[in-house]
Order: C-alpha cells, then structure tokens, then sequence
C-alpha cells in the first residue's frame, strides 16, 4: 500500500461538539473514536467547542467536563492520536498542560486570522510539553493570501508543525481556498492544511482543491457534524479522494459505517443546508454563532436572518458570541418602536387626523 | 490646598496619555517624567510641556525621592517587579499601571479606600477595570455564584506586552472577579476585533443569579455603579438596559435558572490615545482617580 497522501484529523468531537451544544457524553466520544480508529483515521480532536476551557456563558457550558471526555478518547483510541484545539484569550496554558497529562498529544492553537502573536506562548509550550503544534488561523476568508502568508509565518516561527488556513465561516469559493493554500505552501517550510465548512456545499471540493496545491493535512468532521452547515463530511471527502485516485490511508467503508452508525444517531438532520447555515457562508460569519443567534432570535421575538446579516455588517470575529445577544436586543428595540409607531399611526388614523407622513 | 507631587515611570503611549490627565488634575502636580530612551517621543512631549523629562531611568527618581510623594509604573511587569522595592525603601507610593500585581488590586469604586496606606497598589487590567464593578454591584444586592466577562478590543489597541502575556490577562482579571467583585467563581474571556475603523472596547458580563434576586435591585445597582465609573471614565457607558435571561445555565459555580446580561462600551477621552482606545483609556483614567484618591487621603492625614 503507498503513503497516504495526506493526515485527515477528524473533528467530530470537537467541531461538532457546536452543532450538539456542546452536550456529548462519555458514551458518544467512546462509540465515536472506537469507530473512527477501526477505520484508520489517524488524528482524532476532542474539545469543547471554543476549545479547551471554552465552557462558558459565552459559548455554552459543556454536559461533561472535556478532561473526561479527553480521557475516555485516550483510552479508547488504539492507533489514532488525541488532539485537542485551545484559543488563546478562551483557554489558559494551564488547560493545554492538563490536556497533555491525560494524554493528547496534539495541539492546535487557534487565533483570528489576523491576530497569530497571540499564539506564541500557547505553541510554545505546546512544543516544551513534546506535542506536535499545529497553528489555527480562522476566518480566513477575511484576508488575501500574502497577509495570511505572513500570519502563517509568525506561527511557523513560534515552532508550528502545520499550519492550518481556516474557513471559520463556509464563505470560501474553490479558488479562495486554492490561493489561500497555495500561499502557505509555497511560502512555508512547515506542513500546511485546510479546515472547510460546508455552508456553500463547497467543502469537499475546497478540500479537493487544497489537496492539489499540496495541502498536508485535511480535517473532516464525520456526517459533517459541526458549526453552522457543517464541516467537510469524512467518509464523504475520503470516498471522494478514492474515486480520485488519491491514497488516504483510511478505509472508506469502514468510515461510511462509523458515518452511519457512530455519529448519523447524534444529530440525525446533518448535512442539511438550511436558509440560515447558507447565510453564514453567503455573508461570512462565524459558523458557531448560529445557534446562538437561533436561541437569541427566539427570546427576542426577532429573525435569525437578520442577526446573522448584523453580525455579518459588524464583521465580527470568532469569539464574539455577546454581541448576538447586543445586536438581537438591538433587532428587538428597533422593532418595538417600528410597531409604536405603526400604532400611533393606526390610531390617528381612527382619529380621522390622516395627515399624509 | 498644594498639589501632590507625582513622577511617571515610563514614556509610551500609556505613560503620554497618563500625563495628559494628570495635568488637569486638581489633586496632583507631575513633577517628572522617567524614561530609559533620551529620544522617545514622551520624554519629548513631556519637555515640550514643561515637564521635566530624564532618561536616567529608575536611579534618577530614587535619588531624589524626597521631591516626590506618589508614582505612576507605565513601563511592564518584569520592570515594576524590579523596581518596587527600590520604589518601597524611598518612601514612594506606587501605582502600578502593569500587571505586575507587586501590591493588592483596587477598582475605584469597589475597594480603593481600604487601600490608602499600601506602599504598591495594583490596577489588575483593563478589562478589570471595566468589569469588576458591575459584578461588584450585582453581588452586593443579589448572590453570584459565577461571573463572566467578555472584553473585545480593537487590535490596533493591543499592544505587544498584551499579546505576548494573554493568558496573564485572563487569569488576573478572572481572579478579580471573585476577589473583589464579589462572585463566587469567575471566568474572563479576551477577544481582539481587527475590524477597520478599529471598534470600541466592548465588555460583556455576564453573572449567574440565585433563587430570589430582585430585578428591579440588581438594575439599579449596575445603573449606580455605571455612572460611579463614569465620574472618572467618561466614555464608560451602557449599550442598553441589563437583559436578564430565564433559562438552565449549569455554570461552575452551580446550576442556576437566571443570568443578567450586562453590555458596556468604552470610548476614550482621546487625550493621547485614539478615542476607540477605550481598553488603554480606562487605565489611565482609572491611574488618575485612584492617585488622587491616595494624595487625598494623605493630605487628611497631616491635617
């Protein structure tokens, strides 16, 4: 058998952690990496959500503290290796020293596209504790490739083992994908790899693409599950890779049926496209906000859509779940007063006063 | 009454603003301004001032510590740990802008009387500064058994000592919430927005409400203390009324079935700093309350 060509790192039980809640249980992380190891899927990255230590108010507190969860992936994995994913400003060093002790042994650091000097200690210890590092830049749609170049090469200096370009918000065309990777690829020594949404149905293809250009790394999320429409489907993007010749070192039957069985009962509607998980991608907005802004639009009485296309104007980062509670209160005021205003009018007009307005 | 004599340590841009409202100050007189580098560009401001202004470093201030009564530490955390004994032994009393967290940490509003005779005290961080008050006004009328706060600052605002030290800022600022605002556990989140025109500094606090809290009591509180703030950050202001949430939060400190939202926006005094600086803004404004407050109290203490 030849070398795969590149290291999926599937992110069910990290990404999809969003599209649950951030509810998953023991069992589900149990049945989930017993699935995806038999299969051969080499990387496998469990966290909350936001990453460690990201439960919050904010973001959602987690049913089952992540340590636990962590550890019950360590003991269950046989070949796959544990990573998890921690932001800087949401999780401390001291959660990645945790992480490590219960036996993870990689690290992806994320930060905003923009924003990688924050990472330097996070990747730096993350070295110092004998992990691979890999660097996180989300929402990179937000800005063209020679800037993202240079994000990329602050993490490499940091000792990054990869560096990942991010579509945080699904808004990535198959050529934004395929500059982005070419960028880093040609612009760093270190490994470089895509991490796709599926909010314009574009995140096989992107990952195809990325491929192309050389990418090292891929992450899928099985069934799609995670933030917004969700993520690269595994077995989908692995039978896709076989149909086109390219070696992946997983078998795509045996995912198909961690696909179906493992995680196709958690969240039995996934993959569907919705009006709402295309607006993420349509406007570029953060893929975990939704059903956050789902939650805000329904104890405010206003549209999801038009928080999601606030937050979109606001160019808001990853990260900053509060201000969906700031714009749905906003959305709410704003309609409070357009229906004052509806009533005065009703009423002059019972008055007979009909001045034109 | 004569005005204290106060020197600055350091010449950035936290340690220029800082000077610009010192000299409005009716409490105290900045006598000198103390950096390492001869042609910075706040030692230059500060002669352009009138403002004595020496690169001699911490030495220079020592020797002549008798002239002086309070200090102001804008440099970093590594210096003021340096410096603070040397600071202690002169006789100066220090206001320690870096989160060097030498002496205990004062919020104006929440306990900076208690701390009137320290040699050090400590400003925690910016985002301290804009949250620990409201979780103290929520605490003292209702029980908190966890606080939360989210501070979003524009990029441009973050500094390199911010950035290399993010972990610092969380676990300091968390730390504050339950030591001084008063909650029973407490998480801090820092986020920064690249968005062009840079943002405002935004916090979110969120706090966890026990069983028989009074809505009415709670707003009121944070309506009090937003405008405490305000006396002295001008630009601290609420983006609406305090939201409260009905819904089952199991936070760590317990499961609750309420939580108040509370939105704030900081716009800065634009003194030296830009206005959207609101995160470096409520430092300085804070340094300047919590100096004035200190050579007060000293001055009713000699009379």
């Amino acid at each position: 058998m030849t070398a795969p060509r590149f290291r999926l790192t599937d992110s069910t039980l990290r990404d999809g952690s969003h599209a649950v809640a951030h509810q998953f249980t023991e069992d589900q992380v149990r049945t989930v990496v017993a699935a995806l190891d038999a299969a051969g899927v080499p990387v496998i990255e469990v966290s909350h959500g936001d990453g460690l230590g990201g439960s919050s108010f904010n973001y959602g507190f987690s049913h089952t503290n992540e340590m636990q969860l962590l550890r019950v992936a360590v003991q269950t994995a046989r070949q796959a290796r544990i990573a998890v994913l921690m932001l800087p400003g949401i999780g401390v060093k001291d959660d990645l020293r945790r992480a490590c002790d219960v036996g993870a042994s990689v690290a992806r650091i994320a930060t905003h596209c923009t924003e990688a000097d924050i990472s330097e200690q996070h990747i730096g210890l993350a070295k110092d504790l004998g992990m691979e590092a890999v660097g996180f830049l989300m929402m990179a749609h937000m800005i063209e490739p020679d800037a993202l170049l240079e994000q990329a090469r602050l993490m490499e200096s940091y000792g990054a083992d990869c560096v990942y370009v991010v579509d945080s918000a699904g808004a990535m065309t198959i050529d934004d994908a395929r500059r982005r990777m070419a960028a880093l690829k040609n612009g760093l020594t270190s490994q470089v790899g895509l991490h796709a949404h599926n909010n314009l149905s574009l995140a096989v293809a992107n990952s195809l693409a990325a491929l192309e250009e050389g990418a090292d790394q891929i992450d899928g999320c099985t069934t799609g599950l995670g933030a917004g429409a969700g993520n690269n489907p595994t077995e989908i993007f692995i039978a896709a890779c076989e149909r086109t010749g390219i070696e992946t070192g997983i078998d795509p039957l045996r995912v198909m049926d961690a696909a179906q069985d493992a995680v196709r009962p958690i969240r039995p509607d996934q993959g569907v496209i919705d009006r709402d998980g295309l607006l993420l991608g349509y406007a570029g907005v953060y893929g975990s906000f939704l059903l956050h802004a789902k939650r805000a639009a329904g104890r405010y009485g206003v549209d999801t859509k038009d928080i999601l296309l606030e937050l979109g104007r606001r160019r808001v980062v990853g990260g900053q779940e509060d201000m969906i509670i700031d714009v749905a209160v906003e959305l709410a005021r704003a309609k409070a007063a357009a229906d004052d205003r509806a009533d005065r009018d009703e009423d002059r007009g019972k008055e007979g006063a009909g001045e034109p307005r | 009454m004569d005005k204290t004599r106060c020197a600055i340590v350091g010449s950035g841009n936290i340690a220029t603003d800082l000077l610009y409202k010192l000299r409005r100050s009716h409490h105290l007189d900045v006598g000198a301004v103390i950096g390492i580098d001869p042609d910075s560009d706040g030692l230059r401001r500060a002669r352009e001032l009138g403002v004595e202004a020496t690169a001699e470093g911490v030495d220079w201030l020592v020797e002549r510590a008798d002239e002086f009564t309070i200090l102001f530490e804008a440099t970093s955390a590594r210096v003021h740990r340096d410096n603070a004994p040397r600071y202690q032994s002169a006789g100066l009393q220090a206001v320690d802008l870096t989160p060097a967290r030498v002496g205990p940490p004062v919020v104006p509003p929440v306990n900076l009387g208690v701390h009137h005779g320290a040699p050090n005290v400590n400003l925690i961080t910016c985002g301290g500064q804009a949250t620990v008050p409201i979780v103290h006004a929520v605490a003292s009328v209702a029980r908190v058994p966890y606080a939360e706060i989210v501070s979003t600052v524009a990029s441009r605002s973050a500094g390199p000592g911010t950035r290399q030290n993010i972990d610092e800022f969380t676990k300091t600022t968390s730390t504050s919430l339950v030591e001084l605002g008063g909650a029973e556990h407490g998480k801090a989140i820092i986020v920064l927005n690249p968005a062009e025109p840079p943002i405002l500094m935004r916090n979110t606090v969120f706090c966890a409400l026990a069983d028989g809290y009074d809505e009415e009591a709670v707003t009121r509180s944070i309506r009090a203390m937003v405008d405490a703030v305000s006396t002295y950050v001008p630009g601290y202001r609420l983006k609406s009324d305090p939201v409260f949430e009905a819904d089952v939060f199991g936070t760590p400190g317990g499961v609750v079935s309420a939580r108040v939202v509370v939105l704030l926006e900081v716009e800065g005094a634009g003194d030296y700093l830009p206005r959207f600086a609101g995160n470096l803004d409520i430092m300085t404004a804070s340094a300047v309350r919590v100096g004035e407050d200190l050579a007060r109290a000293r001055q009713e203490a000699l009379a």
